[in-house]
């Protein structure tokens, strides 16, 4: 029985397409490199404008999440992430699609079960693992402080 | 040069992902819950700031940027706030890019209907 289930192994692995592989490496690089220099064009905007560093990035992010949020809801944003793949998943433009797309899916069900909860399905996760981590950190941090060792 | 550096960078951290993704078919909630974890991470172990600088929004755009952005927040509410600052300073760092994305996210919904999945 191992050798068949070994046997087995190896004809799935053999038989599982792979050659999508490297286009899917291409794109995600494609469309990854390109949300992030529409935020580098901004951000550099906002500094030429006066703003400090800090203050330009913080617009960029508003301007990418309200540009993600109106391209989720003319059904572009859904296209652009089948074909990045992790291209449009990884920046911030792709927390604000998954933030907006199961709000607008699950209005139907009301303001407070449809709107109030779906628009959480993602971010609820992100921002209290992010939290979470971050505050682990912070405790690290501050007893090694406390030791006056950092 | 700057926008180079933003393309490349933001590029390669998101073909890491999309190898990450091919080889372990991880779900975008589980990813981007990842990559804000190690964001924060690599922030408190003081390799992603150099990182963001020397990368500008390569850094910063993808969602590891929100995680070393919510420590950056911890860290400098600790130094204002004490123990305190702990609890505080991961939403304020945090606040424009989780209100931006809840108030637009919520007017979205209002604007836009449901359309059928392609």
């Amino acid at each position: 029985m191992e050798i068949n289930k070994k046997a087995y192994e190896a004809y799935v692995k053999e038989v599982t397409p792979v050659n999508k592989r490297w286009p899917n490496i291409f794109r995600a690089f494609l469309v990854g490199g390109i949300i992030c220099t529409l935020g580098q064009i901004s951000t550099n905007l906002f500094i030429d404008g006066g703003l400090e560093k800090e203050v330009a990035s913080a617009w960029t992010t508003l301007i990418l999440i309200a540009s993600s949020v109106i391209l989720t809801g003319l059904n572009i944003y859904p296209k652009i992430v089948k074909f990045g793949g992790a291209g449009a998943l990884v920046p911030i433009t792709g927390f604000a699609n998954s933030v907006v797309a199961p709000a607008v899916e699950f209005k139907s069900e009301g303001q407070i079960f449809g709107i109030g909860c779906k628009i959480f399905t993602i971010a609820g996760p992100v921002i209290l693992y992010g939290i979470l981590s971050s505050w682990i950190l912070g405790v690290i941090a501050y007893v090694l402080m406390a030791f006056g060792i950092l | 040069m700057d926008y180079v550096k933003a393309f490349v960078v933001g590029g390669l951290i998101c073909v890491v992902i999309q190898i990450l993704m091919d080889n372990t078919k991880l779900m975008p909630g589980r990813i981007m819950v990842l990559l804000v974890v190690t964001g924060s991470i690599l922030g408190a172990v003081g390799i992603y700031q150099p990182f963001a600088d020397w990368a500008g929004a390569g850094a910063t755009v993808p969602l590891l940027g929100f995680g070393n952005s919510l420590w950056k927040g911890v860290w400098k509410s600790i130094g204002e706030d004490g123990f305190l600052g702990i609890f505080k300073g991961g939403f304020t760092a945090s606040s424009v890019g989780i209100s931006g994305a809840l108030i637009f996210g919520y007017l979205g919904s209002v604007i836009f209907k449901p359309r059928m999945k392609s």
